[in-house]
């Protein structure tokens, strides 16, 4: 069974994000980059389906952005586990989801899968998820939204849960090779030492492949624009005293608290 | 190219699903903007029956086929792309559900058709549609267009009325037989929640955590909170993912749909997939250490400061 995973970084929302002076992108400036949540979840998954009898390789793409630091997301990869790590085109920016899923259909002519986890969505994408736009490309069958992969003995089938709304989920048998949008992983993603990562920076294979060009999204950005927070919303401030003063006082006007008791 | 505005119909359990009856109202007026039909596409089996409750479309287009009796990616992607190709709809609406964004993004793919997601406003001006598309968890909205003016664009839930998608009608009903299949994805089992210790769902105070709580012992901190207000704690998804409180105490798009009286968001930023299931809460009152967090957009009140010196304060205050 060979696993290939594809992964990127995506700005840490922790930091204040600025629109650019065109007011129809993200100002990149002084955008502090993390790895896409989900897609350590893909990972995880992956490498727990080969460790846990499935055997196999674990292959991890990511594409050559300038932005952000994709040798260290790779050596991350690396460093929890990952047999092989592969960089695909080169972008001075992220792009958008449609020539991503362009440029690892181009490398994936060249890597041998079963199975393609993805994370289920990131929080940069505008024209939809890579994954199954990814699949319809290589035309392979995909799954969204999913959570506990389970592959079949024969390893021609593959059964996971698709979660719909009010935790309803949804069994499938999917015929390999699909492609996954992984939602979480049965464990915490793994951790691996910083100096661990650091070493591999400098000592690891990261191989480079073609990939990409021209597919682009359709869609025009008229606006990008930071929505107003807190305009509807009373703020409350001072001391933490005073706020639970004022959250006491709102709450005991509609019965709730010191006044009721249930 | 047509002026037509279609949507596909979710349904599970013999019902419309809400986010359809959504999109549906807002396909009305987008129509009648564009000068074509609400189209409602309802794929199953047997569903004929189903097509009465769309009388808000102009039209509903039946896809019937034993392959088509429970949702399955391939099997949807088969029978819509000919179909979509052949009538050329000025858009093609789609819940953002876990069933939506397959079906969206492959037949983006397989149609070469610009794909708008996570949209929250949708509407037609002389330029074409106009999309207007959250981005980094809520903290961007975008505004776009499709460079070939017709496209596909996937809604979150909540975004419109459901009301305006609900109203009578007889719709021109077609019934047509899927013109391919595809099982490499075959539907085996719907799995239902299990009822979990506290139904959220019927608590009027809830008192709900994310991720800013840090640390799982400080979970005792809300749970003293909960109990002295009388209510229950409820939770973000990464907070059920951790295993720091149950799935069932889960809200959002994946975990239930809650409208308390009073819906205290501790440490929650507030994206779309959490707000989809609280944001109908009477009184919203949240905690948040950065000021641009999203929930601030659907509170009624708000708190910029540490989760971790108000609560207990606030627990002191109300239980003392
Ligand atoms: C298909 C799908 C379905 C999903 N379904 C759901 C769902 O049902 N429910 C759900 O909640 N999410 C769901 N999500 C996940 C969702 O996208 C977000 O990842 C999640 O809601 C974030 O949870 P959070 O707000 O707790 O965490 P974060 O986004 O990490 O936010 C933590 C917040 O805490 C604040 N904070 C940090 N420290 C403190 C402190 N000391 N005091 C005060 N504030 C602090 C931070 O400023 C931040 O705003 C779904 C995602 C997908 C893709
Ligand atoms: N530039 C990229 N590099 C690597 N993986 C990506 C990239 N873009 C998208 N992906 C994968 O596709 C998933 C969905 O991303 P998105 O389509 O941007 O929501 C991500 O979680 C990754 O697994």
């Amino acid at each position: 069974m060979d696993y290939v995973v594809l992964l990127k970084q995506v700005p840490d929302l922790a930091e204040e994000l600025e629109i650019d002076a065109d007011g129809t992108g993200l100002d990149r400036e002084w955008l502090s980059f993390v790895a896409s949540e989900w897609d350590e979840y893909a990972l995880e998954e992956a490498l727990l389906l080969r460790d846990q009898g499935h055997g196999g390789t674990v292959t991890c793409l990511a594409l050559g952005v300038e932005t952000g630091d994709v040798d260290e997301l790779l050596a991350t990869c690396l460093a929890r586990g990952a047999d092989r790590v592969i960089k695909v085109g080169s972008f001075e920016a992220p792009p958008d989801s449609h020539t991503a899923a362009a440029a690892f259909a181009d490398a994936l002519a060249h890597v041998h899968y079963d199975l393609i986890l993805t994370g289920v969505q990131a929080i940069d994408d505008l024209d939809g998820q890579v994954g199954p736009l990814l699949a319809t490309r290589l035309d392979l069958p995909h799954v969204s939204v999913v959570t506990h992969i389970a592959l079949a003995h024969h390893h021609t089938t593959v059964t996971v849960h698709q979660e719909y709304a009010g935790g309803i989920v949804a069994e499938f048998e999917a015929t390999l090779p699909a492609v996954l949008g992984v939602q979480t992983s049965r464990e915490t993603p793994r951790y691996a030492p910083v100096s661990r990562i650091r070493q591999l920076m400098k000592t690891a294979t990261i191989e480079a492949m073609a990939g990409g060009g021209g597919a682009g999204s359709g869609l025009v950005i008229e606006a990008m624009a930071i929505p107003e927070t807190g305009s509807t919303a009373e703020m409350i401030s001072g001391n933490p005293q005073a706020i639970a003063e004022r959250i006491a006082a709102i709450l005991s006007e509609r019965g709730i608290g010191t006044a009721v008791a249930r | 190219m047509s002026g037509d505005i279609v949507v596909i119909a979710e349904h599970r359990d013999g019902a419309i699903l809400d986010p359809t009856y959504e999109l549906l109202g807002r396909a009305r007026s987008l129509a009648a903007a564009s000068g074509g039909e609400a189209i409602a596409v309802l794929l199953g089996s047997g569903v004929a029956g189903l097509a009465g409750s769309l009388g808000a479309a102009a039209r509903v287009i039946v896809v019937d086929g034993p392959g088509l009796a429970s949702f399955s990616p391939t099997a949807y992607q088969a029978a819509l792309v000919p179909l979509v190709r052949e009538r050329e709809p000025a858009l093609v609406l789609i819940a953002n559900s876990g069933s939506g964004m397959d079906v969206a993004a492959g037949l983006s793919a397989a149609l070469d058709l610009p794909l708008a997601a996570y949209a929250i406003d949708l509407t037609i001006d002389a330029g074409g549609p106009l999309a207007t598309c959250q981005l980094y968890a809520g903290k961007i909205q975008a505004k776009v267009r499709f460079a070939g003016g017709r496209g596909i664009v996937t809604a979150v839930a909540g975004s419109f009325p459901a009301e305006a998608g609900m109203g009578p009608g007889s719709p021109v009903i077609e019934t047509v037989a899927p013109a391919a299949t595809d099982d490499r994805i075959r539907f085996v089992d719907l799995l239902r929640p299990e009822a979990g210790d506290v139904d959220i769902t019927r608590e009027s105070v809830l008192v709900s955590v994310g991720r800013g709580i840090g640390e799982q012992e400080n979970i005792e901190l809300v749970e003293a909170l909960a109990a002295a207000l009388g209510g229950a704690v409820s939770s973000s998804r990464p907070i059920a993912d951790l295993g720091w409180l149950p799935r069932t105490r889960q809200g959002g798009k994946s975990g239930l749909k809650v409208k308390p009286r009073v819906y205290l968001a501790l440490g929650i930023s507030g994206a779309p997939e959490h707000l989809e299931g609280m944001r109908g809460a009477e009184l919203i009152i949240a905690v948040n250490s950065d000021a641009r967090a999203p929930i601030f957009s659907v509170a009624h009140y708000g708190v910029v400061a540490d989760l971790l010196d108000v609560v207990p304060a606030l627990t002191a205050r109300v239980g003392g």
